[in-house]
């Protein structure tokens, strides 16, 4: 914890250096959202509900996705990132030496405080939809999301963590982010849109249905008590997994420079 | 290499045995990168998927069709669009500021041709490579999402015109919007209006049909429906045969439009630019 606070601390300094990256990135996250909004009323000019979404559920659903998008952004892309480079250059060894879990250390290394500004649109547009939202948020929804905003992320991170310690096994791996990106795109509806393969496909094994649709639904109140349990219990498990796997990988790995 | 322009005849040979260096070169060295092209195409993969899902789901509830598509001519719209959507990939203005700032350009100038041309017969080749990847994924997402597509003849001739024809304006367009950066380098900004503009009136996150009339008249005066919603439809369709060769005349015009734009444009260009790397 100590340890993640420091590098927070010095992440934090870094990015401060360069302010007017604020600005840019603040304008990228309204031309997205402006984009899914135009996309939205197009969706809501046709038709009065999506699969039984409204317009302002759905709303809540961008809000998530886009909050989503931002503290993957924030801190699990730039660890990634800078994790499958050092692996392909050689510079990992000097990292397995340091007196640290060296998990941890790969995870929160790096971060890009400028892509929390998702966050806050998110947040908006979050806040946006439920107030057009007949229903009210009860005290249990609130924390269903959280609890599920919290488990989504740790999944992205695990499914994340562990295509990038197949770099460990191949090399060239620099795809995923790209490939991350497009598959998260997904994760801007509800997985309950899509057919059932790809619904599956989207809620257990690139978790987005898991991190996006499930915190949107305790704030819609669709939420069950059984699929959190599922999710709890499949978030334990995979983080043990990618756990063994990061050891196992670790283990193996032998340097890749000369 | 001589720069031999007697005849025009010799020209243009001049020019095909550069192009075909150009993209032999582009298809053996992308062949090589086969697994990281695949992973960069299935990524694209999940943006059509996820518009077609969200339209199929739209005109099923509206009994069947939503502005005249079924889900099924729904399904066929978006697996054609995985193929343009490559076919659209073409230098990054993005990559511009690399070019300027490693001296790349120094060499280029100094080359007989216009460098448009190597970039053109890069991209053309590397397209070829693509196609040929592309087929399976086709073929994955058609046995997944049963389109429904039943071409004419001539449908099939201005479709396969059509994407190369797409691919020529967006290069120039892209070449037009990256050469911005000769005179400022905060063109970040600029680009992503552009691309925003390209998204929503060229047909890529919705068939124009179902845009409002207003952006389906301001469509018809920007390039952007050329390089994509128009090949898709000539391809499935609805479209008259006089419909499709309005839309060939079209891109004519954005051709000759963007081939003087860029010429201009390069010529302003190189008078502004000093070399800076060594």
């Amino acid at each position: 914890m100590r340890l993640f606070l420091i590098f927070l601390r010095i992440g934090v300094m870094n990015e401060f250096q360069y302010r007017i990256n604020l600005a840019v990135q603040l304008l990228q996250s309204l031309i997205a959202v402006g984009t899914g909004l135009v996309v939205l009323a197009l969706i809501f000019q046709q038709t009065t509900t999506l699969s039984g979404w409204t317009q302002p559920e759905l709303l809540v659903v961008m809000g998530v996705y886009t909050i989503v998008g931002g503290i993957v952004g924030f801190i699990i892309e730039p660890n990634m990132g800078q994790l499958m480079q050092d692996i392909r250059m050689g510079t990992f060894d000097y990292l397995l030496t340091k007196p640290a879990d060296s998990q941890l250390l790969v995870s929160v290394r790096q971060f890009r405080l400028w892509a929390l500004t998702d966050v806050v649109v998110g947040c908006i547009v979050g806040a946006w939809g439920l107030a057009s939202m007949s229903a009210t948020v009860r005290p249990v929804d609130a924390v269903g999301f959280v609890v599920f905003l919290g488990a989504g992320a740790v999944l992205i991170y695990c499914v994340w963590l562990l295509i990038t310690t197949g770099a460990f096994w191949f090399v060239r791996m620099e795809m995923v982010q790209e490939l991350f990106q497009g598959i998260y795109r997904a994760g801007q509806y509800p997985v309950s849109i899509y057919p059932t393969w790809l619904r599956t496909i989207l809620t257990f094994v690139l978790p987005i249905g898991f991190a996006v649709t499930f915190p949107s639904e305790a704030l819609t109140r669709r939420a069950t008590v059984t699929w959190a349990l599922v999710m709890i219990g499949f978030t334990v498990a995979l983080f043990v997994a990618t756990r063994l796997v990061w050891r196992i990988g670790t283990r193996r790995y032998s340097g890749a420079s000369a | 290499m001589t720069t031999p322009l007697s005849t025009p005849l010799s020209t243009l040979r001049w020019y095909g045995d550069l192009y075909l260096t150009m993209a032999r070169m582009a298809i053996i060295e992308q062949f090589q990168y086969r697994a990281a092209n695949y992973m960069y195409m299935i990524g694209m993969v999940a943006e059509p998927v996820v518009y077609l899902v969200v339209w199929s789901v739209v005109a099923t509830q509206q009994g069947g069709e939503v502005g005249g598509l079924t889900p099924r001519t729904i399904a066929a719209y978006y697996i054609v669009w995985t193929l343009v959507r490559n076919m659209n990939i073409v230098f990054t203005p993005f990559g511009w500021e690399q070019r300027i700032r490693e001296g790349q350009l120094s060499g280029q100038l100094l080359r007989p041709l216009h460098p448009i041309h190597y970039d053109l017969a890069f991209f053309a080749g590397w397209k070829v490579v693509v196609i040929v990847m592309w087929l399976p994924i086709a073929a994955v997402l058609a046995w997944l999402f049963r389109p429904e597509i039943d071409p004419r003849l001539s449908q099939v001739v201005v479709f396969a015109v059509a994407i190369w024809g797409a691919y020529l304006i967006r290069s120039m367009l892209l070449w037009m919007l990256g050469m911005v950066t000769f005179w400022t380098t905060r063109v970040g900004a600029a680009f992503d209006f552009f691309f925003t503009a390209e998204l929503l009136l060229s047909g890529r996150v919705v068939p124009m049909r179902l845009m409002p009339d207003w952006a389906q008249t301001l469509a018809r005066y920007l390039p952007f429906e050329s390089t994509f919603g128009f090949p898709i439809t000539a391809l499935v369709g609805p479209i008259t045969d006089a419909e499709l060769v309005e839309g060939l005349i079209r891109q004519a015009f954005w051709i000759v439009a963007g081939s003087i734009g860029v010429a201009l444009m390069w010529r302003r260009a190189t008078k502004v630019f000093t070399s800076v790397a060594g």
